[in-house]
């Protein structure tokens, strides 16, 4: 291992995991969080296709259904796809823009444990008396204390915790990408995944801290008895709603706009051509960004906020169409007079053009306000918003994974396994919710935990559990591929498996923990391709070797977020018969987090410096 | 392989024009929409797929074309033309879907006035002010007939201006248009009939308002359509379209006073709901709380509890133990009731009729 | 990277930006200011959206009292002048006077906070409690939220002198000192906002 050669402390494999602060490192950690909470949110899916392949089946109850739909929406949403997307920007992201680390090392992984730690929080739910069952929005009074479970205090502290990690993080990245780009790397050359990277982190910004605010008064509510969602004692429940989509709806752009981010790299990679129209890609993902914030009472046609408020924000949703269509056109034009490959990443990326082309028209059919009070909760939205998610975020983190999985594990997947597993899961995935939008119409409303026999709905309903189980059968084989290539595939030894195009394929693989020996000098978009026609194939180095500066592991990001986990628990027990105090709790939570804050802030830490000898030894040794 | 991979993506049109051409089932579909409103955003949500139609047909003939066309050749080595981008074709691709999206605006903003169009003047265009106030009552058009619709977990209560209560089936004139008040007492639900309106939220503490109106007789299904609990699932309603006449009938006799029942099981019937204190969450007659469902026409009822056959069988079943058929329901359970108590009661609930045999019959039942 | 400056001829003109480090920083701060102010902003559009929700309890006009508002108001304005001090001493390389002036804005923040707890004990004995209606409870979180806010503040500037009385000015604390002073015009700003819609506005509407 190359980072136990230079690292002058002997530390144990699992010591070095929870104190590393490498964005590799980092990454793989997000990775594989993101995975166990993907699948778990998966598998409740499957559950609950179960219960709803026959009319009036009773396999699971309308309690615990509810507690699926939350817990499958709320964890997909935030300890699934989040995290799994913050893996490839954590790993790719100061590869592609020549940088040796992320601006705040530290932070990134105090980011992570946070993540993590409020997963945690959340998933604890179930041991202390039920998961939150109001589903993923939490619409009070349905989440107040009132006619809400304690899961509620899970899901209202556990995310609150996940949610400052994400935002940190969001940050980070921010910071990161405009001032840490090679020299030459300027802002209209990086990678679309970068532009796509720093526009959601900008959304992150502005959109969890609404939510964390949202939280915060939803807690109040529930464990102090505040008054902001109590009707009778002058609060309003539609507030929650507006701030709750004031969020809610530029998450979605921020788990769209990385996939996005992801089809720009994977797609001209594998059809051996530049991006088509770069300049307006990304004028396109500023401008959706932009217009993510400006629509969310899309939300709330229903809720009677009147005809002319409606009609500005159907109108606002529309226009978002446009630039997502000038998008979809670039990538076509991309892959026009290409030479494609099709393996499994390109695919997945190839397929992502046409599936979310559905999930688009149906959402522009969905902002014709008038209409919406036909489509709005039922099951043509259910459709809808999973032709967004798994059409297009899942298939794009797939292309994702196969793409860059050889330059994280130093092997490729298997592409007999993969291939099966795409066919199986675009199939799965069009069988299962294509159908819904025609539940939708003819009266199927969301979030119904069974449906009555002789409503015309037992035929969709089966085909779309057949769908689910084709699905999860797909998840199944790529678990598979993962052990299986693991075990047999061969080791990569070259830098650019792929002929790719950007920077982090000039790295070495496995990449050394400083990624670039040299800081590379770029000179044009899609550099190492610039180099590969104009040069020798190699990046130019903008500096001398030199010793090389790197940040000190530590351990206090862990005790940070462990500390809030415990001041979260501390505040649900309120509402628990535990034999210790919640004071005590909060106490000792608080205690563990500040103090390690005041640690950190008391000890400057500069890091360490890797001498040239060992660089240039390294080097040598890779290439 | 690739024709095949060209039919798998045409499937999801085809299937369109397949399954929108009847299926669901009738007088809940809004696939066959029954009256003005489901009419129009039916027409609509056609038009808007017509529209979207052309989106998709073009991206697909050009998805269809590059995969077919631009596969890389074995032992073709060099790197196609790197092309930068044509400002010509982004302007086209931003010009064009722009004015697709200018034919549907059109009619989203008038739409979105004609379903305002409730007779209630409730200043709706102010939004944070006056959403938690009353509506005053020189707001509401005169012309307007306006049934006060309260959610409940998990079941519907209908105030009629005539000053008489229905739950869970709400009963309307055919051909007149019909204002819903909606509020809610505890969460949040949503009044949905989908053969005959869209949807609109009930939330407490806010009252909104929605119009239909049914083109023909009938018995339309009504669902809540906002996550309200546990029983979410079995917030059924009825809708039930009378002929004007037999509407005006229908009125006249919910406001008369309850007769003695004829039968003597019946009789007893009555007594028994009175001591086991039914009455004191159940309102037969405008007597009683409503703190339940009205049970004043329950002898008409299509369903008990909105979701399950009528017949004594289920509602035998229902008093036992309302919870272990609607989880969460409020409803305690009566499993100390003897068989010939239970009967009794079923007996004097099924003399509950308010409308005539010929109305019935018209409504085939 | 240049984590470095050429420190020979002294300190540089802008000490808090010359390293990447402090670049980053300054960055990051600016960023999660404006993460602060959209939160800030749901707790105002909250309260603005519930003041009128009393509930039978206290209304806005009865129970604010501007002399005592004023007060705290002026006190914040002038803590975050002298934190401007602080800086421009930072900037000439004058740690003693940096010291001086930093101190000096913590003890007005600490006065500040001070009135504000003697403010909120009053309200609650004129029967305004966190429970009492919508009102309250938005006012209590927005202006507690703000008090907080400063409460942290406070802290983190003791911690910085406390932890830096002997080390001079250099580049790794210059920067700390700048983000803390940027954080500090925030929360003032913040206070401004709070001055005008919850007092101005809650007496004057």
């Amino acid at each position: 291992m190359v980072s136990e050669a230079t690292n002058t402390r002997q530390k144990s494999v699992l010591w070095d995991w929870l104190t590393t602060v490498d964005h590799k490192k980092i990454a793989i950690l997000y990775l594989i969080a993101g995975t166990l909470f993907f699948l778990k949110a998966g598998a409740m899916a499957v559950m609950m296709r179960v219960q709803l392949i026959a009319p009036e089946m009773e396999f699971i109850s309308g309690q615990t259904f509810n507690e699926f739909i939350t817990m499958h929406g709320t964890i997909m949403l935030f300890l699934a796809v989040t995290p799994i997307l913050f893996a490839f920007m954590n790993f790719v992201v100061p590869l592609q823009i020549g940088a040796r680390d992320v601006a705040f090392p530290f932070v990134n992984a105090l980011g992570f444990w946070l993540f993590f730690f409020g997963g945690v929080l959340l998933s604890l739910s179930w041991f202390f008396g039920g998961a939150p069952d109001a589903g993923w929005t939490s619409y009070v009074p349905l989440a107040s204390r009132e006619f809400g479970g304690i899961g509620i205090d899970f899901y209202v502290l556990g995310l609150q915790v996940s949610g400052l990690g994400t935002l940190v993080s969001g940050i980070n990245f921010i910071v990161t990408i405009i001032n840490m780009r090679a020299p030459g790397m300027t802002m209209m050359r990086i990678p679309l995944f970068c532009w796509t990277t720093l526009v959601t982190s900008i959304l992150i910004v502005f959109a969890f801290t609404p939510l964390a605010a949202g939280l915060a008064l939803l807690m109040l509510d529930r464990i102090f008895d505040g008054q902001f969602f109590i009707p009778g004692e002058g609060g309003n429940v539609v507030i929650w709603q507006h701030i709750f989509w004031i969020f809610g709806h530029p998450e979605v752009y921020i788990l769209v706009l990385p996939a996005f981010g992801m089809i720009s790299e994977v797609i001209p990679a594998f059809s051996k051509k530049r991006l088509f129209g770069y300049t307006a890609m990304v004028f396109a993902t500023l401008i959706i960004g932009f217009l993510g914030f400006m629509v969310w009472v899309h939300h709330m046609f229903t809720v009677g906020i009147g005809p002319i408020a409606n009609s500005v924000f159907a109108i606002a949703t529309m226009v978002i169409g446009v630039p997502t269509g000038i998008k979809i056109f670039n990538w076509l034009f991309t892959m026009w007079g290409g030479k494609l490959t099709f393996n499994t990443a390109m695919l997945f990326a190839a397929s992502f053009v046409p599936t979310f082309v559905l999930g688009g028209v149906t959402g522009v059919m969905l902002a014709m306000a008038p209409v919406d009070h036909l489509y709005h909760d039922t099951y043509f939205v259910v459709a809808h918003f999973h032709y967004i998610i798994v059409g297009g975020i899942v298939l794009g983190i797939f292309a994702a994974l196969f793409y860059w999985y050889p330059k994280m594990f130093g092997h490729k997947l298997n592409e007999t396994l993969g291939k099966i597993m795409f066919w199986l899961f675009y199939i799965g995935f069009h069988l299962t919710f294509f159908v819904q939008h025609i539940l939708g119409l003819i009266g199927m409303p969301r979030r119904v935990y069974t449906y009555l026999e002789e409503q015309g709905m037992d035929t969709m309903n089966f085909i779309s559990s057949i769908g689910a189980f084709i699905m999860a059968a797909a998840v199944v084989i790529l678990i598979i591929n993962i052990i299986y290539s693991a075990l047999k595939a061969e080791r990569i030894t070259v830098d650019d498996p792929w002929d790719a195009r950007t920077l982090e394929w000039a790295t070495h693989t496995p990449v050394p923990e400083y990624n670039f020996a040299q800081t590379p000098q770029v000179r044009s978009l899609d550099p190492l391709f610039y180099e590969k026609i104009h040069g020798n194939g190699k990046m130019k180095p903008a500096e001398p070797m030199d010793e090389i500066h790197m940040p000190n592991g530590s351990f206090i990001p862990f005790m940070m977020s462990l500390g809030l986990f415990i001041v979260g628990f501390g505040f649900i027990s309120f509402h628990l018969d535990l034999f210790i105090s919640p004071y005590i709790w909060i106490a000792v939570g608080g205690i563990i987090t500040f103090g390690s804050m005041a640690m950190r802030s008391i000890k400057d830490d500069h890091g360490y410096h890797i001498p040239k000898e060992t660089v240039e030894e390294m080097e040598k040794e890779l290439s | 392989m690739k024709g095949w991979k060209s039919f798998l993506r045409f499937t999801p049109l085809m299937a369109i024009l397949l399954l929108l051409a009847g299926c669901g089932e009738q007088r809940l579909t809004a696939l066959d929409p029954m009256g003005p409103q489901s009419q129009w955003i039916f027409d609509n949500m056609m038009l808007s797929l017509y529209v979207m139609a052309i989106v998709i047909i073009v991206v697909f003939v050009l998805f269809f074309i590059v995969v077919v066309r631009f596969r890389h050749k074995e032992g073709d080595d060099e790197y196609p033309e790197q092309v930068h981008g044509s400002t010509k074709l982004e302007v086209a691709w931003t010009v064009i879907p722009l004015f697709l999206l200018a034919i549907l605006a059109v009619p989203t903003i008038t739409g979105q006035f004609y379903l305002a169009d409730t007779g209630v003047d409730a200043e709706e265009t102010d939004v944070a002010e006056d959403e938690s106030e009353e509506v005053d009552e020189e707001d509401i058009d005169e012309e307007a007939y306006v049934i006060e619709t309260t959610g409940h977990q998990f079941w519907w209560e209908f105030d009629y201006p005539e000053g008489f209560t229905v739950g869970n089936e709400v009963y309307v004139p055919a051909g007149e248009r019909i204002t819903f008040q909606l509020e809610a007492e505890d969460v949040i639900h949503s009044f949905w009939v989908p053969a005959l309106a869209g949807k609109v939220d009930n939330i407490p503490g806010v009252s909104n308002y929605l119009w239909l109106e049914a083109d023909e007789p009938g018995v339309y299904q009504g669902k809540c359509a906002e996550l309200c609990g546990p029983s979410h699932a079995l917030m059924d309603f009825k809708l039930i379209a009378l002929e004007p006449d037999d509407y005006e009938a229908w009125v006249e006799e919910m406001q008369q006073e309850e007769e003695e029942p004829e039968e003597t099981l019946a009789q007893d019937g009555r007594e028994l709901f009175e001591q086991e204190g039914c009455i004191g969450c159940h309102a037969t007659e405008g007597a009683g709380s409503a703190q339940g469902p009205t049970l004043t026409n329950f002898g008409d009822r299509e369903t008990v509890a909105g979701f399950l056959e009528a017949n004594d069988e289920n509602l035998r079943d229902w008093i036992r133990d309302p919870g272990a058929l609607k989880q969460g329901a409020n409803m305690p359970a009566y499993p100390g009731l003897e068989d010939e108590e239970l009967d009794a009661i079923i007996a004097y609930l099924n003399s509950l009729e308010k409308l005539d045999e010929e109305t019935k019959e018209e409504l085939d039942r | 990277m240049a984590n470095s400056a050429d420190l020979s001829k002294g300190l540089p003109a802008n000490p808090e930006k010359a390293t990447l480090d402090g670049k980053n920083k300054f960055l990051g701060a600016w960023v999660f200011l404006a993460g602060e102010t959209t939160m800030f902003a749901v707790f105002f559009g909250t309260y603005l959206g519930l003041q009128s929700g009393t509930a039978g309890g206290p209304e806005p006009s009865e129970i604010f009292q501007l002399p005592l508002v004023f007060i705290m108001t002026m006190l914040l304005l002038t803590s975050s002048l002298t934190s401007v001090m602080a800086i421009y001493a930072m900037k000439k390389n004058q740690f003693q006077k940096l010291k001086r002036w930093m101190w000096i804005t913590v003890a007005l923040g600490a006065v500040f906070l001070g009135f504000e707890i003697y403010e909120f004990v009053e309200y609650v004995e004129h029967g305004l409690g966190f429970t009492t209606s919508a009102f309250a409870s938005s006012f209590y979180a927005l202006v507690g939220l703000h008090g907080a806010h400063v409460l942290f503040g406070l802290l983190w500037a003791t911690l910085l002198l406390v932890r830096n009385r002997n080390a001079g000015i250099t580049l790794t604390n210059a920067p700390k000192f700048y983000v803390f002073s940027l954080y500090w015009h925030f929360i003032d700003v913040v206070w401004v906002f709070i001055f005008s819609a919850v007092y101005l506005m809650g007496i004057g509407g």
